[in-house]
């Protein structure tokens, strides 16, 4: 299980590659990229903050415990912070369980955590100045589909 | 201090000395800075304490780290 916080840009393709390397045993493995959305058509820089140390580990916590619900054999999910351009990865998860239906929810279920509860804060630079990012009614719903 | 408590307060991280406890460092910061001291009492702000969240006060010790958490957005 990894957990990875990084400022520089990734590439998603590596990084399966890498995780799928080597597998014998497991038969399915899930993937979600997660890439910077311009809004409007405007050309916005994404600056995302975490608390070094506390983010990963709050991120590992639920890793751990998609492992333990969705019986994976492992999970890899890096996520950039600082200032991220319009159609950059911003995350990576990747599952890797026996079966394809625990893989497929596990990166669902992690995403959604991801989205709506990890400990990072968002700030949009636009045209008209920069404004930090409030959650949305739609990530906690989506994460109470989960309980 | 992170997200936009960050830019409320002007500063990231400091050192102070003479706090034996979160309510107290957050007196210290209001006296300082009452627009910051309302901020970090403000609904939704959590408080970590060597790196663990904590609800309520808490007592520091000699060398303790205390993060003003604004309400997470996810990434």
């Amino acid at each position: 299980m990894s957990v990875r916080l990084t400022n520089e840009a990734f590439d998603p393709g590596a990084l399966l590659a890498g995780f799928c390397e080597g597998r014998q045993e497991v038969g399915a493995v899930a993937t979600f990229t997660g890439l910077a959305r311009a809004e409007k058509g405007s050309a916005q820089i994404l600056e995302l903050e975490a608390y070094p140390g506390f983010t990963e580990a709050a991120i590992g916590k639920f890793a751990d415990e998609a492992t333990a619900r969705f019986s994976l054999d492992d999970v890899l999910i890096v996520h950039r912070i600082g200032q991220i351009g319009p159609g950059e990865p911003i995350v990576f998860v990747a599952t890797a369980s026996a079966h394809r239906r625990e893989a497929f929810e596990a990166c669902d279920f992690l995403m959604d955590y991801l989205k709506s509860r990890a400990p990072f804060w968002k700030k949009e630079h636009g045209p008209d100045g920069a404004r930090w990012i409030e959650p949305r009614e739609q990530d906690h719903a989506d994460i109470a589909r989960w309980e | 201090m992170f997200g936009p408590l960050r830019d409320l307060a002007g500063w990231r991280e400091r050192d102070i000395e003479g706090v034996a406890s979160i309510a107290e460092l957050r007196a210290v910061l209001g006296l300082e800075d009452p627009v910051l001291g309302e901020a970090l009492s403000a609904k939704g702000v959590q408080v970590a304490l060597d790196q663990a969240v904590v609800r309520g006060d808490a007592a520091l010790a000699a060398r303790s780290e205390v993060a003003f958490l604004p309400p997470m957005s996810g990434g």
